[in-house]
């Protein structure tokens, strides 16, 4: 049995101007110790289908789903209480401000303790010696010192590590990292990566590396989903994803990748995610897609087998040629 | 913590001098003789009026009145009633207790209730309750003192009978008043219904004067707990599964009262201010019921020492609103 299974999540806003369907029956599944990553333009709906999971978005949002269990639990049956014991626990989540997502008021060591005193039965000085051990678990200098160091104190890449401290501190399931490094200088941005990496093999741990970022994707996860206007459009183990992806989406990612330009431009994709006001009828993507054709902007094109990366295409991609769907009428 | 303190301590002294400057003006700026209006209408022989100015020290030339004044500030001489023929300082201390007692309790009515109010008016924002509690503050805000005070008279005192309508204590009662709180001394007593007497004539004070503060303190809450619920750090302590109670009343409360604070602080003059309508009123015999009356007696040298009594309070005030400022914000603190 898988740790996370969500099957068809919607969530929709209500917005001054209507709803709005930010995320568009999205399938998410993770088993123990996994690591995938979920990989899409700004506005693609990542971060939104992942608070929707932690129950950390406002009440103007409606959240639809056929399956949401961890660990064998059905979130969307659990009272609040009982899902206050599992969030931050078993399930943890680092944002991609390190900086605003500390408490200015509080010392570091008193947020990491804070977890530890909900949700454990540790002393006082048990509470104190684990923080101190997260602390240089994640590697960060002198922990005694820095746990009573304000957050204002700290540089972004120290706030993101005592963000994963605090975010490991119950020994999580699974761990949510949603573009922990965006807004990192670019080497610390390494930093941190590797850091998360070597932690979900060290613990065992599921993680889900949320980023917009292909080519950290390469070089980290086992797993991909691609994730495009509020729609999981391909989904593939990473080696087979790089070498043949499936949704004309995920091969124009990889196209705009620097080490993959052929030429002495990078090819972008032109256009935008379309917003709440421009969402075209047949394929979401159909208005950026260079195979497009009327069908495409006519029909909502049905989901693909897993053989085909289970992409949301009519004509899915092999090896770059688009093909007729051999599984549907 | 000590450098900020000590940076504060130094701008404390520009803003005394300043005081002691505007109220040495004020008398002297008003229209109108001191003497010549003190005397009144039977009018002063010139040899009299010569005599009283000597004796008042306004024959000297501004300057030497001015530094004559400030060293008297300094060796605690406020200078000397013209009517009680009292020192300044000795009547304020005498009153001082009085309105302390009521804007204690008034301050601590405002901040008790205001800000529960304005945070759970945050956290049910757009309900009813915050759209009640809003139009409430509203019109607690905008509402004339004396007004309102006159309706809690006529309704709870004249009506109903149930409380009194001046003073701070029945005449019932007579006995030493050793702090010069009524609510301790009346308990200190032993008398029996004492306490109670001095409750039941602090309640409608209390309530007159909290009013404006505990609208502003309930705004001010309601809107900086907005601002802050929406801050990631408040998203970071839902995402340990933290309870909306400890949330919203520890790590958001607390960010949210670095302004409050300071509004606290601010409505402390708001206070003393309202405290000169207030005591008026309820014939509450304090520093602004002795403001009042002193100026409607031409008593100069008291208008112009509580003046500078009252504006080093507010100041003592604000450098301790800074202190706690700095307490809760550790961006401060270190700075
Ligand atoms: N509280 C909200 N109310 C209304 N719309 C929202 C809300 N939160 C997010 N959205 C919208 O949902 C869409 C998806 O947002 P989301 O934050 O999930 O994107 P993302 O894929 O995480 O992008 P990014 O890479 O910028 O983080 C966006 O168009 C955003 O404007
Ligand atoms: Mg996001």
């Amino acid at each position: 049995m898988s740790l996370l299974e969500i099957r068809n999540l919607s969530v929709e806003f209500a917005t001054a101007s209507g709803a709005f369907r930010a995320v568009d029956g999205v399938d998410v599944t993770v088993d123990q110790g996994d690591l995938m990553a979920i990989v899409g333009e700004s506005g693609s709906g990542k971060s939104v289908s992942m608070l929707a999971l932690m129950g950390l978005l406002p009440w103007t949002a409606t959240i639809t789903a056929d399956v949401m269990t961890f660990d064998g639990r059905n979130l969307q049956k659990i009272s609040p209480r009982a899902r206050r014991q599992i969030v931050g626990r078993d399930i943890s989540m680092i944002f991609q401000e390190p900086m605003s997502s500390l408490n200015p008021c509080f010392t570091v060591g008193f947020q990491i303790k804070e977890s530890l005193r909900l949700h454990t039965d540790l002393t006082r000085r048990q509470r104190h010696d684990r923080a101190v051990e997260l602390m240089t678990l994640v590697g960060i200098p002198a922990p005694e010192k820095r746990l009573s160091a304000f957050p204002h104190q700290l540089s972004g890449g120290m706030s993101q590590r005592a963000m994963i401290a605090m975010a490991l501190a119950c020994r999580p399931k699974l761990l949510i990292a949603d573009e922990p490094t965006t807004a990192l200088d670019v080497t610390i941005q390494a930093q941190i990566l590797e850091l998360l990496i070597e932690l979900q093999e060290t613990t065992g741990m599921a993680l889900i590396l949320i980023t917009h970022d292909m080519g950290v994707v390469a070089e980290t996860v086992q797993r991909v989903s691609v994730q495009y206007a509020g729609q999981r459009v391909e989904e593939q183990p990473v080696t087979d994803l790089f070498e043949n992806p499936h949704h004309p989406y995920t091969a124009a990612l990889l196209a705009a990748l620097p080490e993959r330009a052929t030429e002495r431009h990078l090819p972008t994709i032109p256009g935008v995610v379309p917003g709440q006001f421009d969402r075209p009828q047949g394929c979401l993507f159909s208005p950026r897609c260079r195979f497009a054709d009327a069908r495409c902007r006519a029909e909502v094109p049905v989901r693909a087998n897993a053989g085909m990366g289970f992409a949301l295409c009519h004509y899915p991609l092999d090896k770059g040629v688009p093909q007729p769907r051999k599984d549907t009428a | 913590m000590f450098s900020f303190l000590l940076r504060r301590l130094l701008t404390f002294v520009p803003t005394f001098f300043g005081v002691t400057i505007v109220a040495f003006a004020f008398i002297r700026l008003l229209p109108g003789d001191p003497i010549l209006l003190l005397a009144g209408e039977r009018g002063v022989s010139p040899e009299r009026y010569n005599e009283l100015a000597a004796q008042f020290g306004f024959d000297r030339p501004m300057w030497v009145q001015y530094f004559e004044y400030i060293g008297g500030i300094f060796q605690g001489d406020l200078g000397t009633s013209f009517v009680t023929k009292k020192p300044v300082l000795d009547e304020f201390f005498a009153l001082f207790p009085a309105t302390l007692e009521l804007a204690i309790c008034a301050i601590t009515l405002a901040v008790v209730l205001g800000i529960p109010a304005g945070v759970i008016a945050a956290v049910n924002r757009g309900k009813f309750f915050d759209q009640a509690l809003m139009s409430t503050a509203l019109v607690g805000y905008s509402m004339p003192i004396f007004w309102w005070a006159l309706l809690l008279i006529i309704v709870f005192s004249s009506g109903l009978g149930w409380t009194p309508v001046s003073g701070r204590i029945s005449l019932l009662y007579f006995f030493d008043t050793p702090t010069g709180f009524m609510l301790i001394d009346s308990l200190m007593s032993g008398q029996k219904g004492a306490f109670v007497s001095a409750i039941s004539h602090l309640i409608l004070p209390t309530i007159v004067l909290a009013t404006i503060p505990l609208a502003i303190i309930a705004r001010q809450t309601r809107s900086a707990m907005l601002e802050v619920l929406g801050e990631d750090y408040v998203r970071t302590a839902r995402a340990k599964g933290l309870a909306p109670l400890v949330i919203n009343g520890v790590h958001a409360l607390r960010n949210a009262m670095i302004p409050v604070i300071t509004v606290i602080g601010l409505s402390v003059g708001t206070l003393l201010a309202g405290a000169i309508l207030t005591e008026t009123i309820f014939s509450w015999p304090g520093i602004g019921k002795w403001m009042v009356d002193s100026i409607f007696r031409r008593d100069y040298q008291v208008v112009q020492g509580g003046l500078l009594m009252i504006a080093t309070i507010v100041m003592v005030v604000n450098l301790t609103v800074d202190v706690l400022y700095g307490l809760i914000n550790p961006k401060i603190r270190k700075g």
